[in-house]
């Protein structure tokens, strides 16, 4: 039997270096008996070299030991350029920390201590690692550079679906539906599918990418504004009168009459809430999980069809005609937060992903950028038109429609600019405006139609696959929805600040005593109303009583006073001692301070 | 012009075929992932709740036993026998993988007072109420022969407990004094006494192989060095301890189980307070049994309960009771530290789950990971309120519930009452004792 080639050529090629490992199989064929001689000169052979190269190495194997104290080196004597780990640069890491780093605990507490320092150590790791899978993602963002002396808002649209490869330039598309017009809409999550809602009752789903119309009718009433729930299976129709929800095939599945009215919506994923804004001036909330109204605020500021939420923390933000902007969230009655942004009335609000920045346009024709943390104005432009619809990619460029003309900015909040990133002119007046969300599209719904327009470097390159997956199958969308049915977000968490969970409660004392008043129903560390006793043979005359009350009440005031005065004393007696420890330390600075008067 | 669109190809992020995993790809960036805080926190109420439901900790119960379990006995090398000693005498060796009884003998008249597994596991030696020790084969008899110690030693007085060194041929008993023996020798190499007339239990140091401790009736502790003539110190309490244990891991600390309701953590090297005062329990404690991991120890009762204390906190974090239960009298932790079993009044020997939630059997590597990150959250978010609630509450039969109660209302009086004195005495003359130094009497040395 002659031995499998594959081993037979390792052997030939690897056998003058280094002998593989013994395996087991292959005792059986150096037993063969042809083979049997060769191979035991060769394994002597080997040995005897082996033997040899380690006698010579082994000095060097010292010297290099030694070596390895202020540098590392090979066994070739070559020295490694890049000891160590890669370092993560600085920045990269920025993007991943969390939290700051925590005071450390007082003196004493070991097991706090310890605690603290292994999570510290764990949290650097976590950081680290991630920053470092940072190399590996697939994608990088799009861009778009002009030629010298040329800008890139002239660049047409044309060139741009022509420059770029075939499927690319297919997103770049008009639908003529003058028919329904003017069209509001809304792409899902992943950025898959496209909900069209034409003001005059038509409403259609499409997979835009392969243009597949999932379905596609009208209502037979007017439109105010639709709205895709958690997944493409179901969309909320805000009607004429009532909210309505469809599933994908376009069939009814419910008529919410507690809403009526409704004029804009928006959906937070993460809490599975349908925010909706009526011209009633009521912000309701409806829990889609579980179908039920989980706040009605009467804002009192009339109709309300300005509005938008912030991703980063789920508050709504409305505006109104008198050019405040408010904040809402579902746990209060009035607003979080109101800000006076414009002299008329409030157009249009957007909010970028990080919730770091708000645009605001008005009817006075200005374009304004805010920090929505610190609640102060960064920028202000003045659009000769008026931006009427706004909207913000998730790589931050500012979408903002002008009468027929769409204009996209960039770099809004840090720099001032003067001119549009791209534009483009469309045939009627825009309605509807948004990014599409891990794609360079902007889809814009107008009086002739919908157009999809390529806006390079809008979308973000790299999705995750357990948060929103475009290319997800039927099964893992299954697994994502029970997934995030399951660590759905009560509405009682909403608040400003997100992370707010997180952090140490330090309730005050007042606060936690009222908190434990109302859970006994009595107060326990009230005083007890001194009663004085009875007391016979003419011992409890008013005057008496009166003297015994009033000594109980002298015994409590000398208690408070000694302990203020101890407090006092304790405070005097630090202060002088650091004062002394000052001096001394200070007395030793200067030879010539015996000089001093 | 130069223009670069996103178009991702397809076939980069869908598999190939069926037969492959589905790709994922991943991106950590914090921006994509709103909301991680409030996520976590629902899936730490979510892991508490399932921890709740899946809360069952009951295995099995073992009965064959015809009088109260008086003691038992883990096998030193195998981890599923266990032997048991009940008040009449007979002793029963169990197989828990089968949950049955796999021999029965009569070892003593009266009650089986101690039992204990030679260290090599090849035989085992019991003391009782006639004054013998008796050592027994491991195997069962042979078909025909009978059931014969294979070694008998009359004692003087009855024997209340019995401890067998880690690795030498050498045992300890206890009753009217404590008596080291050579298990060649029929009379005692040596005798421990220290002006008390009982011992209720003996245990020998795993670590520092030589080192005893026992529990005297004169409500103290005793410490013992084999290798001297006289014990070595003692502490004595405000009431008597019951049993003694060893921490394996940090063999200088041992727990006591004392009639005050509390268990009590010394440190050997100081005796003047104890390390933890172990409170939860409302009668009783009977006995108790340190984890192999050193990390928690089990108590049992005469309450009719059994708790879980960790090591080094005051309060239980696990108590088990089933409607049938009486009061335990002995309880074991399982060498794979996986088990716990208790063994009553009522004849039976209960086999529960030390970790109640655990679910038994292999796990898939995904399993255990989802397991490890739920645990993880749980300790992320264990101090908020509404977690806490869930994960610390504990049903427990109502006279347990009415009694911790009372018991509250008369501990706060009493402080209450301490303090009034306090407050109307000369200033440093009532001191303000610690709960640790209540119940330390003295030390002896």
């Amino acid at each position: 039997m002659a031995p499998p080639v594959g081993t037979a050529v390792r052997r030939s090629h690897v056998g003058k270096k280094k002998k593989p490992s013994a395996r087991y199989w292959q005792e059986s064929q150096e037993q063969q008996p042809g083979e049997k001689e060769e191979n035991k000169s060769e394994k002597d052979g080997e040995q005897n070299k082996e033997s040899q190269q380690e006698k010579r190495r082994r000095p060097k194997k010292r010297k290099v030991e030694e070596v390895e104290t202020h540098k590392k080196k090979f066994v070739s004597g070559k020295s490694d350029p890049f000891p160590g780990p890669v370092i993560v640069p600085e920045e990269r890491l920025k993007k991943f920390r969390r939290a700051e780093k925590s005071k450390k605990p007082p003196s004493g507490q070991y097991k706090l201590k310890r605690l603290m320092a292994h999570s510290e150590v764990t949290t650097e790791m976590a950081e680290k690692q991630a920053a470092r899978f940072d190399l590996l993602l697939p994608e990088e963002a799009g861009f778009l550079e002009a030629d010298e002396g040329e800008d890139t808002c002239t660049i047409s649209q044309e060139d741009i679906a022509e420059a770029v490869d075939i499927t690319s330039g297919a997103k770049y598309f008009s639908l003529k539906l003058s028919q329904f017009g003017p069209y509001r809409l809304d792409y899902g999550r992943t950025g898959r599918h496209l909900l069209l809602g034409g003001r005059r009752g038509h409403v259609a789903c499409v997979d835009w990418q392969t243009k597949k119309l999932m379905c596609e009718m009208n209502v037979m009433e007017s439109v105010n504004d639709v709205k895709w729930l958690h997944c493409e299976d179901m969309y909320a129709v805000a009607q004429k009168k009532w909210l309505y929800i469809y599933d994908s095939k376009g069939i009814e599945l419910h008529c919410i009459r507690q809403f009526n009215d409704v004029l804009r919506m928006q959906f937070l994923p993460y809490h599975f809430l349908l925010a909706t804004a009526s011209a009633t001036g009521f912000l309701q909330y409806l829990d889609v999980s579980v179908g039920k109204e989980v706040a009605a605020i009467c804002t009192k500021t009339g109709r309300l069809d300005v509005m938008c939420q912030n991703p980063r923390n789920a508050i709504v933000h409305l505006g109104h005609p008198n050019g405040t902007v408010s904040l809402w969230s579902p746990n209060q009655k009035e607003a979080l937060v109101k800000m006076l942004c414009h002299q008329g009335g409030v157009r249009s609000v957007a909010v970028d992903k990080t919730g770091t920045y708000m645009v605001t346009s008005g009817m006075d024709k200005k374009l304004k950028v805010y920090d929505v943390r610190a609640y102060k104005p960064l920028q202000s432009y003045f659009l000769p038109a008026g931006a009427s619809c706004l909207s913000l990619s998730q790589r931050g460029l500012l979408a903002a429609a002008t009468g027929d003309v769409v204009q996209v900015y960039r770099d809004v909040w840090t720099t001032a600019v003067t001119k549009p990133y791209v534009a483009h002119r469309l045939r009627g007046t825009v309605w509807g405006l948004q990014f599409c969300p891990f794609e360079d599209v902007l889809g814009v719904g107008h009086g002739e139609g919908f157009t999809s327009m390529l806006v390079p470097g809008a979308g973000e390159p790299n999705f995750d696959g357990l948060d929103a997956n475009p290319y997800g199958n039927k099964k893992q969308k299954q697994e994502w929805e029970v997934k995030a049915l399951l660590e759905k977000i009560q509405p009682e968490l909403i608040g400003l600040n997100p992370g707010e969970l997180g952090k140490v409660d330090h309730a005050s004392f007042q606060r936690r005593h009222q908190d434990r008043v109302e859970a006994l129903g009595y107060d326990p560390l009230a005083k007890e109303k001194f009663v004085p006793r009875y007391k016979k043979k003419g011992r409890s005359s008013t005057g008496r009583i009166e003297k015994r009350k009033k000594q109980v009440a002298h015994e409590d005031q000398r208690e408070v006073i000694k302990q203020t005065v101890e407090d006092r004393m304790k405070v005097e007696k630090e202060r002088l001692e650091k004062e002394k420890k000052e001096a001394s330390l200070s007395s030793n600075t200067s030879a010539l301070d015996r000089f001093r008067k | 012009m130069k223009v670069k669109v996103l178009s991702r190809n397809p076939d980069d992020y869908v598999r190939e075929t069926k037969l492959d995993i589905q790709r994922v790809p991943r991106n950590y960036d914090p921006t994509l992932h709103p909301f991680e805080m409030n996520r976590e926190y629902t899936r730490a109420l979510n892991a508490t709740k399932l921890e709740r439901v899946f809360a069952k900790p009951f295995v099995a119960s073992l009965d064959g036993h015809r009088d109260g379990v008086n003691c038992m006995a883990k096998h030193t090398k195998s981890l599923s026998t266990l032997l048991s000693g009940s008040c009449d005498g007979e002793v029963k060796m169990w197989d828990l993988s089968r949950r049955e009884c796999v021999r029965s003998l009569q070892a003593h008249e009266g009650f089986v007072r101690g039992i204990v597994v030679r260290f090599c596991g090849t035989s085992f030696f019991t003391a009782g109420d006639d004054k013998t020790i008796k050592q027994w084969k491991m195997e069962p008899p042979g078909y025909g022969e009978e059931e014969e110690p294979l070694n008998t030693i009359l004692g003087k007085t009855v024997f209340t407990g019995l401890d067998h060194h880690q690795k030498d041929a050498v045992f300890a008993t206890c009753g009217q004094q404590v008596d080291i023996w050579d298990e060649q020798r029929s009379t005692p190499i040596r005798s421990f006494t220290w002006g008390v007339d009982s011992f209720s239990a003996i245990r020998f140091n795993p670590v520092e192989t030589e080192l005893l401790a026992s529990c005297a009736s004169d409500r103290s502790i005793v410490l013992y060095d084999m290798r001297e003539s006289a014990p070595l110190k003692k502490v004595i309490m405000t009431m008597r301890s019951n049993t003694v244990c060893w921490n394996p891991m940090e063999a200088y600390y041992f727990t006591s189980s004392n009639e005050d309701y509390n268990l009590y953590t010394y440190d050997m090297r100081y005796l003047e307070r104890p390390v933890t005062v172990h409170m939860d329990h409302v009668s009783a404690v009977l006995d108790v049994d340190y984890s192999p991991t050193g990390k928690e120890f089990v108590s049992a009762s005469f309450d009719k309960t059994i708790r879980i204390f960790p090591h080094d906190g005051g309060r239980s974090r696990e108590v088990y009771h089933t409607k049938r239960m009486q009061h335990v009298i002995c309880v074991k932790w399982s060498a794979d530290s996986k088990y716990i079993l208790s063994g009553s009044d009522e004849m039976n020997i209960r086999l529960w789950k030390a970790n109640a939630s655990e679910k038994l059997g292999v796990l898939t590597p995904r399993e255990r990971a989802s397991i490890n990150y739920n645990q993880k959250l749980k300790e992320k978010f264990q101090h908020h309120p509404q977690i806490r609630r869930i994960a610390h509450h504990r049903h427990v039969p109502k006279n347990i519930y009415h009694q911790t109660k009372e018991l509250r209302v008369m501990k706060e009086a009493r402080r209450r009452k301490e303090k009034n004195v306090r407050k109307h005495s000369k200033p440093g003359a009532v001191p303000v004792v610690p709960e640790k130094e209540k119940h330390v009497v003295a030390v002896v040395k």
